[in-house]
């Protein structure tokens, strides 16, 4: 049943946008309920150490404190690390608040203060005394670098690098043209809106209910039923909204930990919400050192790629993410070597962030791209051109589809890349240099299991329901959109239900992979229910659809017909009617195809294109515009599709210009552990910015054709603004953010 | 934060005898920096006089020309008034360089002044701070340093004044009036700042129980010549790295009067009125100007992660210098550097 264009394709505003800007969705924080606790968590201020002793007298003295939860009285726990593993956990052995006097971490919780209100808790958590140890702790990436190690345990096979191909040394070494640089980019830190929070709501029979801000209702309802030893059917998560994510929730948070660890110890219904301090010790882009080695004839065909990428991790887990592997099948390379390596660094497990490895590597790969198109001396765009391959050479696949030619001809038209001046530092604009710099970006399409209902009831109007996430991106919308477009309904006959560990099952929302994986799994449940439909017609008397297939059959107008003879068929209101049915209710279930990804790989593409203004004499640097164009299969909506390619834009600007983690590496703190000190851009920093979805019909990479975007947006924004830079100054700054120092630094340096 | 009382002040007088009358207590007026303080721990007061019902929301002219603005005007206010906008620009667009719309909606004139010093340490209370805890040690020494300052530090401190409005304040050389309990006084601005020395604790050189009134401004030369240049990290809501306030008398091409004050590089806004002198009579030319900025930041250092903002300082004053003799003033709505 081909999906026309209807309420699919359409520039919808998305659905619970009104509830959202009215106040009416309500966050994990917003549930309130009376006589409900508070708990506060007191941070750690120490990297690496021991806690000698903690005194919490004076706050347990503070008026409204309930109890204080440290590791010398923190109830009983699952024992084994199997138990503390959610389905996204990494080689290692999974924290555990309060679970002894080690800290591992700057930031590490130390302390839950519960309180019967939220400002009790939090004046008395700032009187728990807390006496440590400190040891030397290590943070820095550069200065323990030579401790880096493959990881010994993959996160998952396909992370790991690919066995070199040809000999990239030799064909390295005899090339004509080559570039060898190193890449620095430092820790970059999740902050979304939404701070992480977790309510809970104690039942008068035991059970919970709890709102978390995650992005998988059942990822945390499993990990709190195996970690305190709860029955499934005991624990109901719920998620409706979430205030952004980008991969920050994937993993149970410790507050989720701490209400309900302190709602079970005290028979209280439990409210623990994050401070935004608290943000910067979660989840974040590890630091990292890339070296990138490029070789190309004389014509820019590459000979030769070398890709060596070191990340930091944590103490007790090995976060991995794919950061190499790009370089082995964004362009034709026959002799290629690939190597990964992490750090363990006295900080909290890094985690994903937006496009986790590719923001990184890309960037890395990208901006030596542009170094090589300088020692060739052709244009930057030229060469991609050149080196363009349609197959993917690590895993030797080919690919479902790959419209980066379109991309790279529609971007760079709407940018106007055909009059750039090749030289750097040629083009101006009063006193500004301008730049003009583009990258290619990849991120991989892919599908994960996931389950949805689809209900249609006599009334014509349908309810789909799935325990996926809708982090922001538009889930609700898109769902509505494919549903409505199976029963040919407008999008306002469908109500969508999501966020419930209770609804059919579904991984966690992440990896772009939601619209593929429930977009289809709601289209298969809405086959099943238009089957049923015709399972009863047929049992109609005299049916015309008697000897109908449900392959021949689709929905129109509120009839159920034939697709090829719209005058062939029956009212679904008699259907039902007849059949004394109110409602039909079909569930269905999707996964990657194992038979198609044997012989193909998927991928999203897009091509980027940036101009910046920099001051000839400040070096003051503005991005003044940006073109994405993107290749991502079958665009749903395209309203809520441009928006998540903007806010991947701006995400790369901050990548490119402002984001940066500072610790002090004497102490292992980090500084500026709030927003007016971690930057991040302001609006006036963000000027004209394009998106472009150029057609690419894949029938292969999901049931529906989509591809998901929640991540390429980003990827090659960095490395083309870095490009765009080097164009405007000539001066390549090789180390992420490119902040105004280091412009200054390079321009002595030269 | 911690229990406090709170208290509202109907008068000067009375807000003056509670502030004398309680070590503990502080006054409260847009409360943009204090409030953050309190939730960071950096604040504990036991007591809050809020003024905002003062008498202190007013602009008034003076007989001699110049202008006399009240301390519980918003920074809003004073920088979109349509006399401070003809007669003393540079201050108006210095107040649009700073922070966001929301906050100077709620940030007052005096609470401007008497903002605290910026520093990673200073704001996290686990880390030593001299100012935070006398003779604790500074923490940015050493440390992550690269917003901290290049003139006038100490071995206390190395903590810059994140004002912008005072840095054109300092080159328009403002009165202060204060109010205490030993009745009224006026200070110089450039009086009022102090540099960290060994008692960094002390921003300013109020005296217990004094309350900022009102500022001055007499009557001046510079509304045609004048620029406030600012270099920060992103376009809005930053902090300067390096900002420059320049306000120019030109006589034929020679400079008459020139002054130029600095923010983001002191524990206060930055003018050295000897170097400003040397110019006097000076031809307004790009090698002049090179010179004044050599010359200002002759006593410049570095702490390591800042070095870079002594290079980016004399650029900035050499460009602010440009604009204000060409009478090209920075448009703080405008993204590039004019």
């Amino acid at each position: 049943m081909p999906i026309q264009s209807k309420a699919v394709g359409l520039p919808l505003s998305r659905v619970e946008g009104p509830l959202k800007v009215t106040g009416g969705a309500r966050y994990a924080a917003e549930y309130f309920q009376p006589g409900m606790l508070f708990g506060v968590v007191v941070p750690a201020t120490i990297a690496a150490g021991q806690i000698a002793s903690i005194d919490v007298s004076a706050a347990e003295r503070f008026a409204g404190v309930v109890k204080i939860f440290t590791h010398e009285n923190r109830p009983s726990t699952a024992y084994r690390d199997s138990k503390w593993k959610d389905q996204v956990a990494l080689p290692g052995h999974p924290f555990r608040p309060l679970e002894s006097d080690r800290i591992l971490f700057d930031g590490q919780p130390v302390a839950l203060v519960v309180a019967e209100s939220f400002e009790a808790a939090r004046d008395a958590a700032t009187l728990v005394r807390v006496h440590y140890l400190p040891e030397e702790s290590h943070t820095d990436l550069m200065r323990a670098i030579h401790t880096s190690y493959c990881p010994p345990i993959p996160r998952a096979k396909e992370m790991m690098p690919p066995p070199p191909r040809g000999n990239a040394q030799a064909a390295f070494d005899r090339a004509t043209n080559r570039i060898s640089a190193d890449y620095r980019m430092d820790g970059e830190h999740h902050n979304p809106m939404e701070l992480f929070a977790t309510t809970v709501l104690l039942g008068d029979d035991g059970t919970l209910t709890i709102h978390d801000k995650t992005q998988g209702s059942q990822n945390s309802q499993d990990y709190v039923c195996n970690v305190f030893g709860l029955a499934t059917e005991t624990v109901v998560v719920r998620n409706a909204y979430v205030g952004g994510a980008f991969g920050q929730a994937l993993r149970p948070k410790y507050q989720l930990f701490f209400a309900v660890m302190a709602s079970l110890d005290l028979k209280r219904s439990m409210k623990v919400e994050m401070s935004r301090r608290e943000m910067f010790y979660l989840t974040w882009r590890p630091s990292s050192f890339q070296t990138v080695s490029l070789a190309a004839d004389r014509e820019g065909h590459l000979q030769a790629i070398r890709h060596h990428a070191v990340h930091a991790t944590s103490r007790y887990e090995d976060y991995q993410e794919n950061v190499a592997n790009w370089s082995g099948l964004a362009y034709r390379c026959d002799n290629v070597e690939l190597s990964y390596e992490i750090v363990k660094l006295d900080v909290s497990t890094p985690g994903d962030m937006r496009a986790p490895g590719a923001a990184t590597g890309v960037t890395a790969l990208e901006a030596a791209m542009d170094e090589l198109a300088y020692e060739v001396g052709i244009d930057p765009l030229e060469l991609r051109l050149r080196n363009f391959v349609h197959r993917d050479q690590n895993q030797d696949k080919d690919l479902t589809s790959k419209a980066l030619h379109a991309c790279y001809r529609e971007g760079a038209a709407r940018f106007g890349w055909a009059g750039r001046s090749p030289e750097p530092g040629s083009m101006r604009d009063g006193v500004d240099l301008v730049g003009w710099g583009m990258a290619t970006g990849l991120w991989e399409a892919s599908m994960s299991p996931a389950e949805a209902k689809v209900q249609y009831c006599a009334n014509g109007t349908v309810v789909v329901s799935a325990a996926a996430s809708d982090i922001g991106t538009g889930t609700y919308t898109i769902l509505g959109q494919i549903a409505a477009e199976c029963f040919d309904l407008q999008i306002g006959d469908v109500t969508v239900r999501l966020g419930d560990s209770t609804l059919p099952k579904t991984g966690v929302e992440g990896g772009s992979w939601t619209a593929a994986s429930s977009g289809s799994a709601v289209q298969a449940a809405a086959k099943a229910v238009i089957a049923t439909l015709l399972k009863h017609a047929g049992e109609l008397h005299n049916s015309p659809l008697a000897r109908a297939s449900a392959d021949e059959v689709e929905v129109a107008e509120g009839r159920l017909v034939l697709e090829a003879n719209h005058q062939v068929g029956v009212a679904i209101s008699e259907i039902m009617a007849t059949a004394g049915l109110s409602s039909i209710e079909e569930s269905a279930e999707v996964g990657p195809d194992k038979a198609l990804a044997r012989k193909f790989a998927a991928y999203t593409h897009s091509a980027v294109f940036v101009e910046v203004k920099v001051d000839s004499e400040l070096g003051v640097i503005r991005v003044t515009r940006v073109v994405s164009a993107v290749a991502a299969g079958r665009i749903l909506n395209p309203k809520t599709a441009r928006s998540q390619i903007l806010g991947g834009i701006v995400m790369g600007l901050g990548m490119a210009l402002h984001e940066e983690g500072m610790i002090d590496h004497r102490t292992g703190r980090i500084v500026n552990h709030n927003l007016a000190e971690y930057h991040i851009p302001a609006h006036a920093d963000v000027e004209d910015l394009q998106v472009i979805f150029v057609d690419e019909d894949d029938d292969k990479a999901s049931p529906i054709g989509v591809k998901g975007l929640g991540e390429i947006g980003i990827v090659g924004v960095a490395a083309a603004i870095s490009n765009a830079i080097f164009h405007a100054t000539g001066k390549r700054v090789r180390s992420f953010p490119i902040t105004i120092d280091k412009i200054l630094e390079s321009e002595i340096r030269q | 934060m911690r229990p406090f009382s709170y208290t509202r002040a109907q008068t000067v007088q009375a807000a003056v005898q509670a502030l004398a009358s309680d070590p503990q207590a502080v006054l409260l007026a847009g409360g943009t920096n204090l409030i953050d303080l309190m939730k960071y721990e950096v604040e504990r007061p036991g007591a809050i006089i809020d003024i905002n019902r003062l008498p202190l929301n007013f602009i008034d002219d003076l007989p001699d020309g110049g202008i006399r603005i009240g301390a519980l005007v918003t920074n809003s206010s004073v920088a979109h008034d349509e006399r401070v906008r003809t007669r003393y620009p540079l201050l108006a667009s210095a107040i649009l360089a700073g922070a966001s719309p929301q906050l100077r909606n709620a940030a007052t004139t005096g609470g401007n002044l008497v903002q605290r010093t910026r520093c990673y340490y200073f704001y996290d209370p686990a880390t030593p701070c001299n100012k935070r805890q006398p003779g604790s040690g500074c923490a940015a020494i050493g440390g992550v340093n690269r917003i901290h300052a290049i003139l006038g530090a100490s071995d206390s401190c190395i903590a810059v004044h994140p004002s912008d409005m005072c840095v054109a304040l300092a080159a328009l050389g403002a009165t202060i009036e204060v109010e205490g309990p030993a009745g009224r006084r006026d200070i110089a601005f450039s009086d009022f700042h102090r540099l960290p020395g060994d008692r960094p604790e002390l921003d300013n050189t109020l005296q217990s129980g004094e309350l900022v009134v009102a500022i001055r401004l007499e009557p001046n030369h510079f509304a045609v010549h004048h620029t406030y240049l600012k270099l920060r990290d992103r376009l809005s809501y930053a902090f300067a790295l390096v900002s420059v306030a320049v306000a120019v008398e030109l006589s034929n091409d020679r400079l008459v009067d020139v002054r130029v004050a600095l923010g983001g590089v002191a524990h206060k806004p930055w003018r050295d009125r000897l170097v400003e002198a040397e110019f006097a009579g000076v031809v307004a030319d790009e090698e002049a100007f090179q010179k004044l900025a050599e010359r200002l930041l002759s006593g410049a250092k570095g702490h390591g992660g800042n070095h870079f903002k002594i290079p980016l300082a004399a650029k900035a004053i050499v460009r602010a210098l440009k604009q204000a003799t060409s009478g090209r003033l920075q448009d703080q709505a405008a993204k590039s550097v004019q």
